[in-house]
């Protein structure tokens, strides 16, 4: 499995959710990360359609290269509370 | 991807009211992610129905397809795709998960 360079999938990230703060972190080896990620767009929607946005960024790599993202979603207004 | 595949999950789903798609078994799951909703729902004190997607690679996939959901595990309550490890580690700290169970609790229903 190649390593994925958390750097690369905060990028793909803010190509597809442009005013989107990333936060990405590697934790047990270098196939595990935990992101979170704060958008105004995310206001208004669900959970589960918060997550497809992001993994509709992050395309191939997340079926490929990243075996567990661990994703936080959030609004500027949730993330402030 | 075969239609019978996806007929099967919809049927599975139907005829089960908290159901996980998992790696795994809940006496022993394969992937921690898959462990974290289990203890969450043995936390919560819900009856639920899991699939061991690792004995059937069809299911595997397929599941993936149905939910349109990248990974696995993946959480079924009366038929509506709640989330994966994520979402529902986050529900069961905010309290909402409590509420969507609350129907499903031996003993008190509805205290939530």
């Amino acid at each position: 499995m190649s390593s994925v360079n958390p750097e690369a999938l905060k990028a793909l990230v803010l190509a597809h959710i442009k005013d989107a703060e990333v936060e990405v972190r590697c934790y047990s080896g270098d196939d595990h990360f935990e992101m979170t990620v704060i958008s105004s767009q995310f206001e208004g929607k669900p959970r589960i359609v918060r997550h497809k946005m992001v993994y509709a960024a992050l395309g191939d790599n997340m079926r490929q290269a990243v075996h567990a993202l661990a994703l936080k979603t959030k609004t500027p207004e949730e993330a402030a509370s | 991807m075969s239609d019978s595949v996806q007929e099967q999950i919809a049927e599975v789903i139907k005829n089960n009211d908290i159901l996980l798609f998992m790696k795994g078994t809940p006496q022993m799951p394969q992937c921690g992610f898959s462990q974290r909703v289990c203890a969450i729902l043995q936390e919560q004190g819900v009856p639920f129905a899991a699939i061991n997607v690792l004995l059937d690679p069809a299911v595997r996939e397929g599941i993936k397809v149905f939910s349109d959901w990248p990974t696995i595990p993946q959480l079924y309550v009366k038929g509506e795709f709640i989330g994966g490890c994520d979402i529902v580690s986050e529900m069961h700290e905010d309290g909402e998960l409590a509420t969507l169970l609350a129907p499903f609790k031996a003993g008190d229903a509805g205290k939530a």
